[in-house]
């Protein structure tokens, strides 16, 4: 018990930061990926700004990225993040590092649940006479919110999942805190605590999600 | 009255499916001129290119030859912004209703005054007497999956108007409804027509539609306009075998193959069969001709139809009796009455 006592205010410094880590690479990557989701999306055969050439480009570049394992992308994004965020190290770099990875699996997520839009609602505003990026803003976007919301939910556990390896480019967070003075220092009480943490801050991620895609949804 | 809608030598070709296959000739070679304030109809078996042929009027799709035109404006020649602009001036609905889900019925209906720049006051006074049009007045905070089939496409009508437009295009607009549903959505539609003056196009393939509200119709055929006209000549006199075809699914068809030799085999006597095709003309004329020339006569198929709130009749009768009295009768039912004999 006092030992708990004794590692709490870490506990909670850390899981501040892990969660600081997924809220800014869920921003940064939620709209790198909104972006190039949308993007793939009616830039497709048959899209609304149909656009073989750039649709090729953002397709090979998401089938690249995608199935890189993160911890292998954490060490080769580093001279880009020099240049980007000024270090190739820290908490800072794997927030980057992360937000990459983030927008490419975000990209795909969008695209999907986009496609699966009922052509007839993208043709009803075509035919209204109403631009392309307002039938973005105001019917794609809108009409596949609940979908979009529960992707990315399930894309944050993947952030969170990510954070926790951010220790090996020198970056804090709960999982760097879990592998340094729980597994390194065979602390079985620090391993669990975080452990649990996670598994809390994942349930109330999911609940929170679901709920949201419920409201939008109406059922 | 004027041209609303020109098509001239219009032709649509899908690329083919996959590489190396056949192009797809949606719509070949079209000319169709639809008049200011008439409802047009076009019919034709699915895959006949109706579908496509609407989306040209439209612009949703670049025709791939030949131009179009509404009223004097060149829509086929337009891009971009020109061609939102135009668009707006012309509203749709569909078969599936394709109503906004994250909308409600007045978000749906306020949509294309959004597109057009409406101010919100102005928006919602709009969106009121629409729906007020369409009989909805109360249901203007509803979402769409709230709402019958019917009701949905009365807010997708409301919404097609909402900007105003002197064209109305409508594909398949009944076809996900039921009967009863039908009826009251095409008699919405005759109102758009008749107090609007909104000109509408109806692409079916249900002939109790075109029948019901057509004034004119076009009947296409892998992709092509085989027969245009009046809808009752085109019912009463259709001239091609798929316009017969489709005729026979609403007006009575005349006893032919097994179904002649089975009135043959019941009855004695020889068989006429009687079609009249104007106002004016009843059937109570052509019996009571009959009964004052003293034959005796069975009906034995046949009926009347309504076609555009004209009558239709195709009678077919075994009339016994004495050659000469029977033709001498016939001859006397006089103006606008057809008489064939089944030999
Ligand atoms: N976007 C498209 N790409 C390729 N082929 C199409 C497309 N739209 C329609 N077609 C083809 O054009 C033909 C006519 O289709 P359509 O206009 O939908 O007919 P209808 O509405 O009379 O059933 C069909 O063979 C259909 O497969
Ligand atoms: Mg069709």
């Amino acid at each position: 018990m006092s030992e708990i006592a004794g590692i709490l205010p870490d506990l909670l410094e850390q899981t501040g930061i892990m969660l600081w880590m997924v809220a800014l690479s869920l921003v940064l990557g939620g709209v790198g990926g909104l972006v190039i989701g949308t993007a793939l999306y009616v830039t497709r055969r048959g899209g609304i700004l149909q656009q073989g050439a750039l649709w090729w480009v953002l397709n090979v570049l998401v089938n690249t990225f995608r199935p890189i394992p993160f911890i292998i992308l954490l060490a080769a994004l580093q001279p880009i993040g020099r240049v980007v965020v000024g270090k190739g190290i820290g908490t800072e770099y794997a927030v980057f590092a992360i937000a990459i990875a983030a927008t490419f699996g975000i990209a795909r997520i969008v695209e999907q649940n986009l496609v699966a839009l009922p052509a007839g609602v993208v043709e009803a505003a075509r035919a209204t006479g109403a631009s392309p990026w307002r039938i973005i803003r105001t019917v794609i976007i809108p009409e596949t919110l609940g979908p979009l919301v529960l992707g990315f939910t399930f894309a944050v556990i993947a952030i969170v999942d990510m954070s926790a390896v951010a220790g090996l480019v020198g970056g804090e967070g709960l999982g760097n805190w879990a592998v340094t003075y729980g597994y390194r220092q065979f602390d079985e009480v620090v391993t669990w605590s975080a452990l649990i943490v996670v598994v809390i801050v994942v349930q109330l991620i999911q609940a929170l999600g679901n709920a949201l895609a419920r409201r939008i949804m109406r059922r | 009255m004027a041209q609303h809608i020109v098509l001239d030598r219009v032709s649509k070709r899908f690329p083919p499916a996959k590489r190396g296959g056949e192009e797809i000739v949606a719509v070949d070679d079209v000319s169709l001129a639809i008049e200011r304030g008439e409802v047009f109809g076009i019919i034709g078996y699915s895959g006949a290119g109706k579908s496509t042929l609407v989306r040209l009027i439209n612009q949703l799709e670049p025709v791939t030859s030949g131009s179009i035109a509404i009223g004097e404006v060149p829509i086929s020649e337009l891009r971009g912004r020109r061609l939102r602009e135009q668009q707006t001036g012309i509203g749709m609905i569909f078969q599936r209703f394709n109503l906004l889900t994250s909308r409600t019925v007045a978000g749906n209906v306020a949509y294309p005054l959004e597109v057009t720049g409406v101010a919100r006051a102005e928006r919602r006074r709009r969106v009121a007497e629409l729906l007020d049009f369409v009989g909805l007045a109360g249901r203007a905070d509803a979402y769409p999956e709230q709402l019958s089939g019917g009701q949905q496409q009365r807010v997708g009508i409301a919404r097609a108007l909402a900007a105003s437009p002197q064209i109305l295009l409508a594909d398949e607009a009944t076809s996900a409804l039921d009967p009863e549903t039908t009826g009251e959505v095409l008699d919405l539609l005759a109102r758009v027509n008749r107090e609007l003056g909104v000109t509408i196009v109806v692409i079916t393939h249900e002939m109790e539609v075109v029948t019901r509200i057509a004034d004119r119709v076009a009947v296409m055929e892998a992709g092509r306009v085989v027969e245009t006209g009046t809808t009752y000549d085109v019912f009463t006199r259709p001239q091609t075998a798929v316009a017969r075809r489709f005729v026979q699914t609403v007006v009575r068809a005349l006893p032919e193959g097994d179904d002649l030799a089975r009135l043959r085999a019941k009855h004695d006597g020889r068989l006429f069969t009687i079609s009249f095709t104007d106002e004016g003309v009843s059937e109570a004329r052509v019996f009571s001709a009959l009964a004052a020339a003293g034959v005796d006569f069975n009906l034995v198929h046949g009926g009347v139809d309504d076609i555009q709130g004209r009558v239709y009749g195709l009678l077919t009768i075994a009339v016994r009796g004495e050659a000469d009295a029977v033709d001498r009768a016939l001859d006397g039912i006089g103006e606008g009455v057809t008489v064939e004999e089944q030999r």
